[in-house]
């Protein structure tokens, strides 16, 4: 009975957990039913994993309405690895978030924050498991307006712009996508994605169904912040409270790249040429440009939040470099690498959240020989950096290394030399901040007592887990690979 | 002519969907802004009306006369964007109106001036 319908409450149960929440109102309850809500949605996701892998395809129509007609859920091994990787990070930094927010918003708003956590994430799974494209719309507006209120719950006050600033790009991003829907619509007289698939060769007008993908593309572009459209995720990640952005810099932008995906191999198919156009001639550039502009401008960074945002739009540019060379070992160098990021970016922004937490502030040169006072946050940000770096044994070395040789195997020499360049540059801004940590001398007189000061425990076990689990995924790689290398393979072939 | 008269429709769409974007981007007011992301969005709605309907349509009502009617789902699909919208607008009012508590103005080069001078400390 539960087995069939776990689609579903994949996005009821967060959903159903917000107006509890509201009503809750104490702080420490809100807290535990995001909590309890949000593992009960790691293992519908489980569940849900293990089934793709040993059914295949889940369709589920909501309501009973069968598909064309009705809204579709739609659970393949593309989404399955996504669902339980957005499920659980989310549910790894509510687990996190208890003190940070405890200490930086005002308790008496604490319900409203994990209610608009909850709302985003039931959008983010959403966006993942439907599979109609107007739904896609919905789900979307549902997680960009409760993120628009999670980054506006920061401290500094230009938390606020940074908030109406990503409003006003992300209300174009998905207005666009809503004119792209509109104009697939009127060309096929449908929703329903595996339907679009279908009519799309046959539509009647194929400028029609440029203008639509044009629109959907640069619209889901804006969400997923590739270079040049990333300009509102530098400011959002830098004054929004640190545990949402640990938060959407493991799921928001990926969860976009993975509905761009969807998009354009399943839904458009690659039978088109401007596809290839798109994706030689457009994301190509943008994702090389990315990842080594943004890898410079990381390096000259003071603030670490704002450093890592940076970094987080380079390390979208690898993502898309794989998605663009359209090969099965591209998209799933590609996705490995939606995979380790996540899982390293989240880790890296709690071991920023823990060094605010005990020192109030971020700022890269007034670290000094932090590794006496909090040695366990700085080990944890020092390994997961070397994730980010690529270093072999970490997440980051799988996908990279599978991306450069993706790359070699299409005879594009000069980017797998490009990715290089971009690690080295990683290497940099990374090592500056490892530098200061370690072995600067205390120049400045610490306002801090001296000691050990470590953050509460709540705080690094949550961290660690999720480093332990990046590790894991870096040693024992092939998984990630194999996981990934289903979902490149289902993309590739169409919905089947 | 035909093209002039006959697509008005769309033609009414494509200027409201540039008047929009035109006052998102060139008016420093931030409420401007606001009204002119509604009237791009008000836009798409007109793009989705006029695509279902269908010349000499009626209402879709079960009456057991088949007559043509008009596509409805389009018209569901845009009740649920205009509800989206309406969040929207809402939830960027909320946002103005906390600019305007702690920044004393809701002119974006103003903000911008501020935001310059508190560079990080």
């Amino acid at each position: 009975m539960i087995a069939t319908q776990l689609p579903a409450l994949q996005i009821i149960i967060p959903l159903f957990a917000a107006p509890l929440i509201v009503l809750a109102r104490r702080s420490e309850l809100a807290w535990i039913i995001a909590l309890v809500a949000n593992f009960l949605c790691v293992l519908v996701a489980w569940d849900l994993f293990q089934l793709v892998n040993e059914q295949g395809i889940i369709r589920y129509s909501l309501g009973g309405w069968a598909a064309p007609t009705g809204i579709e859920y739609f659970v393949d091994t593309v989404n399955a690895p996504l669902l339980l990787l957005v499920s659980s990070i989310s549910a790894i930094v509510v687990a996190y978030a208890y003190h940070s927010v405890k200490k930086s918003i005002d308790s008496t708003k604490h319900y409203l924050f994990y209610a608009a956590w909850m709302l985003c994430l039931s959008g983010l799974l959403g966006m993942l498991i439907t599979g109609d494209a107007f739904n896609v719309f919905v789900f979307l507006e549902i997680s960009s307006l409760s993120t628009y209120m999670l980054i506006a719950f920061g401290n500094d006050r230009r938390a606020l712009t940074a908030s109406f600033r990503y409003l006003v790009l992300g209300s174009i991003g998905a207005s666009f996508i809503l004119i792209g829907i509109g104009f697939l619509y009127a060309a096929t007289g449908s929703l329903n994605m595996l339907d679009l698939a279908q009519r799309i060769p046959n539509a009647s007008s194929e400028r029609a169904i440029l203008v639509a993908f044009s629109f959907i593309s640069i619209g889901l572009m804006i969400k997923s912040a590739i270079f040049p459209l990333h300009a509102w995720l530098a400011n959002a990640y830098h004054f929004a409270p640190i545990s949402v952005t640990a938060f959407l810099a493991g799921t928001a932008t990926k969860v976009s790249l993975y509905v761009l995906l969807r998009f354009l191999f399943s839904v458009f198919g690659t039978q088109y040429n401007f596809e290839y156009l798109l994706l030689n001639v457009i994301l190509l550039p943008a994702a090389v440009f990315g990842f080594l502009i943004m890898s410079v401008v990381a390096i000259f960074q003071t603030d670490l939040r704002r450093m890592l945002a940076y970094s987080s739009v380079a390390q979208i540019g690898y993502i898309v470099a794989g998605i663009s060379l359209a090969t099965q070992a591209g998209i799933t160098a590609g996705y490995a690498h939606i995979i380790n990021h996540a899982l390293i970016k989240t880790a890296l922004f709690m071991s920023v959240g823990c060094i605010i937490y005990r020192l109030g502030h971020a700022h890269r040169p007034s670290l000094d020989n932090l590794i006496q006072t909090m040695p366990l946050t700085c080990v944890a940000f020092i390994v997961s950096g070397l994730g980010l770096i690529g270093v072999p044994f970490t997440g980051g070395f799988i996908s990279k290394f599978t991306l450069i040789s993706a790359s070699m195997e299409k005879g594009w020499w000069v980017m797998g030399g490009l990715v290089l360049v971009s690690s080295v540059l990683a290497i940099i801004y990374i090592g500056r901040v490892v530098d200061v940590m370690l072995f600067r001398k205390q120049r400045l007189p610490n306002p801090m007592p001296q000691g050990r000061n470590e953050a509460p425990l709540s705080m690094l076990v949550p961290m660690y887990v999720l480093i332990g689990l990046s590790l894991y995924l870096g040693v024992y790689g092939s998984e990630t690979l194999t996981v990934s290398g289903e979902a490149a393979k289902q993309l590739l072939g169409g919905f089947r | 002519m035909n093209t002039i008269l006959g697509l008005y429709n769309y033609w009414m769409v494509i200027i409201l969907m540039m008047a929009g974007l035109y006052i998102l981007i060139a008016r420093y007011n931030l409420i401007k802004k606001i009204i002119g992301l509604s009237v791009f969005q008000t836009s798409i709605f007109y793009l989705y009306i006029t695509m279902g309907k269908v010349e000499g349509g009626t209402a879709p009502i079960l009456t057991g006369d088949p007559a043509t009617y008009s596509n409805p789902v389009v018209h569901v699909l845009i009740l649920t964007a205009i509800v989206v919208g309406v969040a929207t607008t809402a939830v960027a009012l909320a946002l103005i109106v906390r600019i305007h508590e702690t920044y004393d103005t809701i002119e974006d080069d103003e903000i911008k001036a501020i935001e310059m001078l508190e560079e990080d400390s």
